[in-house]
């Protein structure tokens, strides 16, 4: 039996489709065994389609970096 | 400013943080309006321009946030405007009082409106989107830029391990961290 910090550790993992085949069955036991889990397992799941539904954007380093430097040139 | 007049502004600018606090969360708005990842870039570096140079103008009223929300809607309408006069259609309907007489329904007229997204759901989604990044703007630095990195930019866990020098589980303790402070952070009724 797994701890729930490692249960939750398997599922921020699933959220990434980064879990192992033997991590999802221990996973799967956890959640049938444990009271406090399975509701963070489903809104951890849920806050994941939020976040596919939502299409986030996000600027990469080099490119906030060369927004940094546009703005310290400017305001010299 | 008087010492009164400080303690009296609710809020202030800190221009050196606008970049790190904030270009996520223009970039998602900008971007749903003009669907021209460039162009949006562009229009968020241009509202940091504009905010910096009318910085003495703010009041202290609105939060930093909403304060260059305003600005970039502004930077996002006058980009329409060029789109149009570059098409020689250099008038850009102003008010609806100026041509009383004219033929047409005012709700059809409304709708073609360019600025305007196009269906409800693109909407919501947005709102949805911009609710996550405010979110993600109050988390710890290195939750946030783990989040981002993992969850939106898609970058593999190796990848980030290697640039942040970082070990596997550092990071699936900071994902954990920043996702259960995400969950926290948005509004309940968004599950």
């Amino acid at each position: 039996m797994i701890s729930c910090e490692k249960a939750a550790k398997i599922c921020n993992k699933t959220q990434y489709k980064e879990a192992s085949f033997l991590e999802k069955i221990s996973l799967r036991i956890h959640l049938l065994i444990c009271k406090n889990c399975p509701q963070f397992a489903k809104k951890n799941t849920a806050f994941t389609s939020l976040c596919e539904k939502a299409k986030l954007r996000s600027l990469s380093e080099s490119e906030k970096i060369e927004m940094k430097q546009k703005l310290e040139d400017i305001s010299k | 400013m008087t010492h009164q007049q400080k303690l009296m502004q609710t809020h202030s600018l800190n221009p050196d943080l606008w970049v790190d606090a904030y270009a996520d969360y223009l970039f998602n708005y900008a971007v749903a309006r003009v669907s021209d990842s460039e162009i949006a870039k562009d229009l968020v570096q241009e509202t940091f321009f504009a905010g910096l140079k009318s910085a003495k103008n703010y009041k202290g009223d609105a939060a930093e946030r909403t304060w260059l929300i305003a600005i970039l809607k502004r930077k996002v309408i006058d980009h329409y405007r060029k789109i149009n006069s570059n098409k020689g259609k250099s008038e850009v309907r102003m008010s609806y009082n100026s041509n009383v007489d004219a033929e047409g329904d005012w709700l059809e007229e409304q709708v073609a409106d360019p600025y305007s997204l196009l269906e409800n759901s693109d909407l919501e989604n947005e709102e949805l989107g911009l609710a996550i990044q405010e979110c993600i703007a109050k988390l710890p630095k290195k939750q946030a830029l783990v989040f981002t990195k993992k969850t939106i930019q898609g970058i593999s866990t190796e990848d980030i391990c290697n640039e942040l020098g970082i070990n596997p589980s550092n990071l699936w303790v900071i994902i954990h961290r920043a996702r259960t402070g995400l969950m926290e952070c948005l509004n309940s009724n968004w599950f």
